[in-house]
């Protein structure tokens, strides 16, 4: 299972290294807050911390502290980031 | 309902991947990359619908987090002004990394309520047999974490200048965060020795988490406003690694796989920054550049020329090319408006317009192109300094806005001056270079700049936006 885990988490890293080569710097600060919505994925986490029940109120709490602020980094980080791109034109004018 | 092994739950976490790497790999190219974000979106749906699918989950409590922090999200994300775009990025970034900390906590909480055993359960098929492996994990999440939370809310406090932008530095600051580092260490390997049992592994742990949060506030504060870019993206790169990280907690592929992407990506915008100012990381990171006003070893030879409203119209009513360079300047006076309208009028009398964006200028990657496609500027028109340099004597008028490092000849010819080697704009070389400016005030990096003293330099003073609304004024009434 580590193996496995590991395995996933090096080919990962190496994709995105491939994957955010050669950005346009007009792109960039779309990259930077779009991917940073997709680091809200510590959402699931907390949807467990906070759904589960096990271990008590404590991490109930703590589960759905979690959510509040996972849930503003991937909401906020995701409609931030579609504004901004709703704003780049083409010379015609249209929206892109 | 479903355990974590079901083969519904893994088919959508793997679908999730795949989206976010689709979505990432169209956010790439400008025509692709609105799909691109809402396709990303798409998987984060995915993910939360599989967690939502486990068994035992209950949801009075998701909801209410759940609608509270959409809630905040989304009002922030429509009422933030693209202006303030930098600071707002780097918040957003600080709660997923404060997520990442509070789910090692709830594990770590979970883990010593339950007994190893117990906790081993919980985690579903395929756990490791080695509680060494969730110890070191969780105090991983929380350090990376807490780092974070706490250096993206000092990078807030710095962007929207509810703190100095200046960096802050004091005697011996590397010995005490190297201290901290170390105690932050000898804190987590209290608690990887002890693993969850008895109140001195919670203290440990807890510690842990404290010391990670003073550790985010000493590392961000000595760095200057004008090296955010880097410390933004940097800090975005720390939230990937660790949700990443709060994945080897729980299990989830899904997590170790979104948060590596993140972390991998922004590490590459990280060093774009750096390579756009000739420095290392750990310069931008450790050396307080700009806290002092460095006395240029070299004066500066020549006079400056102001020049008026009126003969900048001059200037610029003959001129056939002319090349915007803005900077954090134009986003301070908010002149990116009357920057577009300037520029369409130019265009009008025959000129030809290009906007050209060094990839540091502004607070954050991107800043001005942010900005100016705010203000419904072509993105075909912005370019960047390898498209202009090679033509730049070509250029009658180079206009800069609030430009300063980023267009300083010193990087090309003094070779004592800190900018020394960065890659600039060459506005020096354009026939003639028109500066905005509010004052003879060096930029952020303290740097005298040469450029001011050029003989094709004409120096327009006064506040950004009402110079570039009086040239517009000149335009309309002829």
């Amino acid at each position: 299972m580590l193996g496995l885990l590991f395995f996933v988490f090096v080919l990962a890293v190496f994709l995105g290294f491939e994957l955010i080569s050669k950005v346009p710097s007009q792109l960039h600060t779309p990259l930077m807050s779009g991917s940073n919505a997709i680091s809200g994925i510590t959402i699931v986490g907390a949807l467990v911390a906070a759904g589960q029940g096990e271990g008590g109120l404590t991490v109930t709490i703590l589960g759905t502290l979690a959510v509040v602020a996972a849930m503003i980094n991937v909401v906020g980080g995701y409609l931030v980031t579609d504004r901004m791109l709703g704003m780049f034109r083409h010379k015609d004018g249209g929206a892109k | 309902m479903l355990s974590s092994d079901h083969p519904l739950i893994t088919s959508l976490y793997i679908l999730a991947s795949v989206l976010f790497i689709v979505g990432l790999k169209m956010l790439n190219r400008a025509a692709t990359a609105r799909r691109g974000n809402l396709i990303s979106g798409v998987g984060m749906l995915a993910a939360i619908v599989a967690t939502c699918l486990l068994k035992g989950i209950s949801f009075q409590w998701i909801l209410l987090g759940a609608i509270v922090g959409s809630a905040i999200g989304a009002v922030a994300s429509y009422s933030v002004k693209m202006t303030a775009m930098p600071e707002m990025v780097g918040l957003f970034n600080g709660f997923g990394g404060l997520a990442s900390m509070l789910v090692a906590w709830a594990e770590f909480h979970k883990w010593r309520g339950l007994g190893w055993e117990a906790y081993l359960r919980t985690l579903g098929a395929g756990a490791p047999d080695s509680s060494l492996f969730t110890a070191v994990a969780a105090v991983f999440t929380a350090i990376v974490g807490a780092v974070t939370f706490s250096g993206s809310v000092v990078a807030f406090l710095k962007l929207a200048e509810w703190i100095t932008g200046r960096p802050i530095l004091f005697r011996g600051q590397r010995l005490l965060n190297g201290a901290i580092v170390l105690a932050t260490l000898a804190a987590a390997a209290a608690v990887v020795v002890q693993r969850p049992t008895g109140g001195a592994a919670y203290a440990a742990f807890g510690a842990v988490m404290t010391l990670g949060l003073v550790l985010g506030v000493t590392s961000v504060i000595p760095i200057g406003g004008a090296d955010m870019p880097v410390v933004i993206s940097l800090l975005n790169s720390y939230s990937g690694v660790a949700a990443a990280a709060a994945g080897f907690i729980i299990l989830n592929n899904g997590l170790i796989v979104a948060g590596s992407l993140v972390g991998a990506s922004g590490l590459i915008l990280t060093n774009i920054m750096c390579k756009a100012m000739n420095r290392s990381l750990a310069n931008v990171l450790f050396s307080g550049f700009g806290a002092v006003e460095t006395a240029s070893s070299s004066a500066v030879q020549g006079e400056v020329k102001p020049v008026s409203v009126e003969d900048a119209y001059y200037i610029l009513e003959a001129a056939r090319s002319v090349v915007f360079v803005p900077g954090y300047g134009m986003a301070v006076a908010q002149a990116q408006h009357v920057v577009r309208e300037l520029g369409q009028l130019l265009e009008k009398n025959g000129a030809e317009v290009k906007y050209c964006i060094h990839p540091v200028a502004g607070r954050m990657p991107g800043h001005m192109n942010v900005l100016l496609a705010e203000a419904s500027v072509p993105y075909e028109q912005l370019v960047e300094p390898g498209d202009v340099n090679p033509v730049i004597d070509t250029v009658d008028v180079a206009i800069v806005i609030g430009a300063n490092d980023v267009v300083n000849p010193a990087a090309r010819e003094d070779r004592t001056s800190p900018l020394w080697g960065m890659p600039i704009i060459n506005v020096d070389q354009a026939r003639t270079c028109i500066v905005l400016k509010r004052s003879m005030r060096p930029g952020f990096a303290g740097v005298e700049n040469p450029l001011f003293f050029k003989p094709n330099t004409r120096m327009l003073f006064g506040d950004a936006k009402a110079s570039i609304s009086a040239l517009v004024a000149e335009f309309k009434s002829e």
